[in-house]
C-alpha cells in the first residue's frame, strides 16, 4: 500500500505536469500572436490561436491554482515556506495571470486590433513562466534564510545563480516549442497549410534552444545541489527515454507528415524528464526544510484529499475529454466551420 | 510583530477580496438567470428570451475573467499573506478549499462548451442542460469557499495539542455550526443580486430608449426573480441573526450597540456613541433584538461587557450591519411595489419614478453584499481563527506587503476600468432590437433550407 503523501505529491506533480503542457500552448499562443503580428503574417495563424484557446482558457488556469491549492493541502508547510519567501515573485506572477486573463475577455469581445493588448498578451507568456520557475529553482535549496519567525528570499544568491537563469531560460524556449508543435498538430486537423508551414519552422527551430537549456540546467543542477543531481542520475533511462523522444519528436516534424505523433512523443520528452526530475528531488519538497514524510497534513485529512482526489477526477475526466471531443478533435469545428 | 505590516496585509487582503466579492457575486447569480431566460425562451417558443440568455452570457464572460483572476489572486494571497495561518489552518481546511477548485474547474469546463455551442445541437434542450454544471458548479463553489469562512468564525473538527492542530476531522471542520446559516445567505444573496443588476440594466436602458418588448420581458422576469430570492435572502439573514445570539454572541452584540446582558433587549437602528459611549439618537424598537436573536421577546441577550476588551470587535460593524440590512428591505419593497404596478396595470405603463428606483436597487445590492461581508469580517476581529489564532499571529513577517497594496490597487482599478469600458462598447452598438431581426433572420433561413426536403 502506498502512503498517502507519495500518492499525494505524485498526483499533484502530474497534475503539474498538466499544467506545463496546457499553459505552454497557451504562453507560446500569445508570443507567437504577437510576433506574427510585428511581421505581419498574423492573419495566419490569429483564427487557429483564437479557435483553440478561446474555449480553454479558464481550464488553463484551474490547472495551476488546483496544483498550487492541492500542494497546500497536502503540505501545510509549503505554504508557510514558499508564502514567506515568495510574497514579491508571487505577487509579480499573480499580476501578470492577471493582465493575461482578462486579456481574452477583452480582446475578444472588445479591441481586437489594439497593438498594446497584443504585446501584453505576448510578453506575459514569457514572463508568467519565468516567474513561475522562480518557485522550482527555490525547491534547490539555497536560497532561502530562516532568521527566527522571518523567512527570507536570498535576491542577491538568486539573481547572480546560473543555475536560476538556466531554468528560467529552459522554461521559455519549453514554452516556445511545445506551443509551437502543439499549433502545428492544430493547424494540420484545420487543414490550414500556410499557419501550418509557419508553426513548423517556429518548431524546428525552437527544439534546439530547447535542448540545449536542458542540459545546461542539468550542468548547473549538478554543482548546485550534488544529492538531486546523483538521483536523476540514477533515472539515466528516464533521461534517455526523453532524449529518445525529442529525436522521434523533431525527426516526425521534419518529417511532415505526422503532426499529432509529433506532439505525443514531444509531450513524452517532457513527461520522462519531468518526472525524473521530480523522482531525483525525492524525498524533499524544499531542500532542506520540507520532505515530504515531515511535511504531510494530517492522516485523515490526507486520506480526505485523496478522496475528494478521485472523486473530482471521476467527474472532471469525461468533461476534459467532452471539451476535447469538441473542441479538438471536430473536424468540422477545427476547420472553422462550427 | 510589526504591527504596520499587519495592517497592510489586512488592507491588501481586503481590498482584493472587496474587488473579487463584486464579481463572484456576479458569477453565482447570473449563471442561474441565464439558465431561467434560456428555459423560457425554449418553453414559451419566444426567441426574446433566446436572446437574453445570449446576450446576458457574453456579457457574463467578460466578469467571468475578472472573478478568475481575482480568484487566482485571492487563492495564492491566502498564503502569501498570511502563511502562519495556512501552516496551521491548512491541516483542517485543505479540504474545502481543494473542492472549491474542483467545483470551479466543472464550471470552467462547462461554460467554455456552453459559450461555444449555441447552434450545434438539434434538440434546443441539450444545449440548455450545459447550464447546469454551470449554475451547479458555481453554487458549490460558494458552498466550499464559504465553510472555510464558517470555519473561521466557528472553528471545529479538531483537536488543540501544543499549538497543533490535531485528531483532524476535515469533514467535521467543512460541516461546522455556522455553514447553514452562511451558505443560505451568501446563495440568496447572490441570486438576488444577480437578478437584481440584470433587472437594473433593463430598467436603465427602458428609461434611457423607451418601451420595447425585449426589455420589458427581461425587466418582468428579473423582477419576479428579485421578489422570491429577496423573500428568501430575508429569511436566510433571519436565520444567520439566530445563529449568532447562540453561537457568536458578541458579533450581534457589536452590531446593536448592546453592551449589557439584558432580556428583552432593544433593538437599534442607526444612531452614534458620544464619548462615554452611550448611544445617542438612534431608534429603538422595544424587545425586538431578543426577539430577532431567539425568536422570544424576553430572551436573555449576552452583552459586549461579558468578553474582554481585546476581544471585542470594533464598534462601528453597526453601521454595516444597519445598511446591509436597509437594502435588503428596500430592495423587497421595491420588488413588491413593482409586482403591484405590473398586476394593477395589467403590465402596460411603468412609472419613471419606479424604474429609477429599480435602477438604484442594482448598486445598493452589490453594496449590501460588500457590507454584509464587511461586518461578517470585521466583526470575527480581532481572531483569524475565533479562539484560536488572533490576526497579527498570521500575518506575513515581510515588510513589502505596503508597496504590493498600492500594486494591488493600481491593478484593480485597471481591471475594473477595462471591464467596465468593454461591457460598455458590447452592448451599446449593439442593441437587442438589431440583434433580434439578425436573429431572426437567421432562423427563417434555416427553416427556409429545412422547408423544400
Amino acid at each position: 500500500m502506498i502512503s498517502y503523501e507519495l500518492l499525494g505529491i505524485a498526483v499533484l506533480w502530474l497534475f503539474l505536469y498538466g499544467y506545463l503542457i496546457v499553459a505552454s500552448v497557451d504562453f507560446g499562443a500569445g508570443f507567437f500572436a504577437y510576433y506574427a503580428r510585428l511581421t505581419k503574417r498574423d492573419h495566419m495563424i490569429n483564427r487557429l490561436i483564437s479557435r483553440y484557446l478561446s474555449p480553454v482558457w479558464e481550464i488553463t488556469n484551474v490547472f495551476f491554482v488546483f496544483f498550487f491549492v492541492g500542494i497546500v493541502g497536502f503540505f501545510p508547510k509549503t505554504a508557510y515556506y514558499y508564502g514567506s519567501a515568495l510574497l514579491i515573485p508571487g505577487s509579480i506572477a499573480v499580476i501578470l495571470l492577471a493582465i493575461r486573463g482578462s486579456f481574452y475577455a477583452f480582446e475578444n469581445y472588445g479591441s481586437k486590433e489594439n497593438i498594446v493588448y497584443l504585446f501584453l498578451y505576448g510578453a506575459t507568456g514569457l514572463l508568467i513562466p519565468a516567474s513561475l520557475s522562480v518557485a522550482l529553482t527555490l525547491s534547490e535549496g539555497g536560497f532561502i534564510a530562516e532568521f527566527g519567525t522571518l523567512v527570507r528570499l536570498q535576491y542577491m544568491t538568486l539573481f547572480t545563480s546560473p543555475l536560476s537563469w538556466s531554468i528560467v531560460a529552459l522554461a521559455i524556449v519549453s514554452v516556445l516549442f511545445i506551443s509551437s508543435a502543439f499549433l502545428c498538430f492544430y493547424a494540420s486537423r484545420a487543414d490550414d497549410q500556410p499557419a501550418l508551414n509557419l508553426m513548423r519552422t517556429y518548431a524546428l527551430f525552437w527544439s534546439t534552444p530547447t535542448i540545449i537549456a536542458a542540459f545546461t540546467a542539468f550542468i548547473y543542477l549538478s554543482q548546485h545541489n550534488e544529492r538531486h543531481f546523483q538521483n536523476m542520475m540514477g533515472l539515466w533511462w528516464l533521461l534517455a527515454l526523453s532524449v529518445g523522444f525529442f529525436m522521434l519528436g523533431i525527426w516526425l516534424l521534419y518529417d511532415g507528415r505526422r503532426y499529432g505523433l509529433a506532439f505525443i512523443s514531444i509531450m513524452l520528452q517532457f513527461f520522462c524528464a519531468f518526472f525524473a526530475y521530480g523522482i531525483g528531488h525525492y524525498p524533499y519538497i524544499l531542500d532542506p526544510y520540507i520532505t515530504i514524510q515531515e511535511g504531510a497534513t494530517h492522516e485523515s485529512m490526507g486520506f480526505a484529499l485523496v478522496i475528494a482526489f478521485i472523486g473530482g477526477l471521476c467527474l472532471l475526466v469525461p468533461s476534459l475529454i467532452l471539451v476535447f471531443k469538441l473542441f479538438l478533435f471536430d473536424a468540422d469545428y477545427v476547420k472553422g466551420k462550427k | 510583530m510589526d504591527t504596520d505590516t499587519v495592517l497592510w496585509s489586512r488592507l491588501l487582503t481586503g481590498l482584493t477580496l472587496t474587488f473579487h466579492v463584486i464579481f463572484a457575486t456576479v458569477g453565482v447569480g447570473v449563471p442561474m438567470m441565464i439558465a431561467i431566460a434560456e428555459f423560457a425562451g425554449i418553453r414559451k417558443k419566444d426567441p426574446h428570451y433566446i436572446l437574453m440568455a445570449k446576450r446576458w452570457t457574453r456579457g457574463f464572460v467578460i466578469s467571468v475573467a475578472v472573478g478568475v483572476v481575482t480568484g487566482t489572486a485571492i487563492a495564492l494571497q491566502l498564503a502569501l499573506v498570511w502563511p502562519n495561518f495556512m501552516q496551521l489552518a491548512g491541516n483542517v481546511i485543505a479540504l474545502p478549499l481543494f473542492m472549491e477548485v474542483f467545483a470551479f474547474f466543472f464550471e470552467a469546463i462547462f461554460l467554455g462548451i456552453y459559450l461555444y455551442t449555441w447552434e450545434r445541437f438539434r434538440n434546443p434542450y441539450t444545449h440548455w442542460v450545459l447550464t447546469f454544471p454551470v449554475v451547479i458548479g458555481a453554487g458549490m463553489s460558494a458552498f466550499f469557499i464559504t465553510t472555510v469562512n464558517g470555519f473561521m468564525n466557528q472553528p471545529g473538527g479538531f483537536v488543540m495539542e501544543n499549538g497543533q492542530f490535531a485528531a483532524v476531522n476535515p469533514v467535521e471542520a467543512m460541516l461546522n455550526t455556522a455553514t447553514p446559516s452562511k451558505v443560505l445567505h451568501v446563495l440568496s444573496s447572490a441570486y438576488l443580486t444577480g437578478a437584481a443588476l440584470l433587472a437594473g440594466i433593463a430598467a436603465y436602458t427602458i428609461l434611457k430608449n423607451g418601451e420595447s418588448p425585449y426589455y420589458k420581458k427581461a425587466l418582468n422576469l428579473m423582477m419576479s426573480v428579485v421578489l422570491v430570492f429577496g423573500v428568501f435572502s430575508a429569511l436566510a439573514g433571519d436565520v444567520s441573526a439566530k445563529f449568532l445570539a447562540k453561537h457568536q454572541p458578541e458579533k450581534l452584540a457589536a452590531a446593536e450597540w448592546h453592551f449589557e446582558t439584558e432580556s428583552g433587549a432593544d433593538l437599534l437602528l442607526l444612531g452614534w456613541l458620544n464619548a462615554e459611549r452611550k448611544v445617542v439618537g438612534a431608534i429603538r424598537i422595544p424587545k425586538a433584538l431578543s426577539f430577532l436573536g431567539f425568536g422570544d421577546w424576553n430572551a436573555e441577550v449576552k452583552g459586549l461587557e461579558e468578553f474582554p476588551m481585546d476581544e471585542r470587535p470594533p464598534l462601528a460593524v453597526h453601521y454595516l450591519f444597519d445598511l446591509m440590512v436597509g437594502i435588503g428591505f428596500f430592495v423587497i419593497a421595491v420588488a413588491l411595489l413593482y409586482a403591484l404596478s405590473v398586476w394593477r396595470s395589467k403590465g402596460n405603463a411603468h412609472s419613471k419614478r419606479l424604474l429609477w428606483l429599480i435602477v438604484f436597487c442594482t448598486p445598493l445590492s452589490f453594496l449590501a453584499i460588500e457590507l454584509g461581508w464587511f461586518y461578517a469580517e470585521i466583526g470575527r476581529q480581532p481572531w483569524m481563527i475565533r479562539g484560536y489564532l488572533r490576526v497579527e499571529e498570521a500575518a506575513t513577517a515581510s515588510p513589502n506587503v505596503r508597496p504590493l497594496f498600492f500594486v494591488f490597487l493600481l491593478l484593480y482599478i485597471v481591471l475594473g476600468t477595462l471591464c467596465a469600458i468593454v461591457l460598455r462598447r458590447l452592448f451599446r452598438h449593439n442593441p437587442a432590437e438589431a440583434e433580434l431581426e439578425r436573429h431572426l433572420g437567421k432562423l427563417s433561413d434555416q427553416a427556409g433550407k429545412v422547408e423544400p426536403t
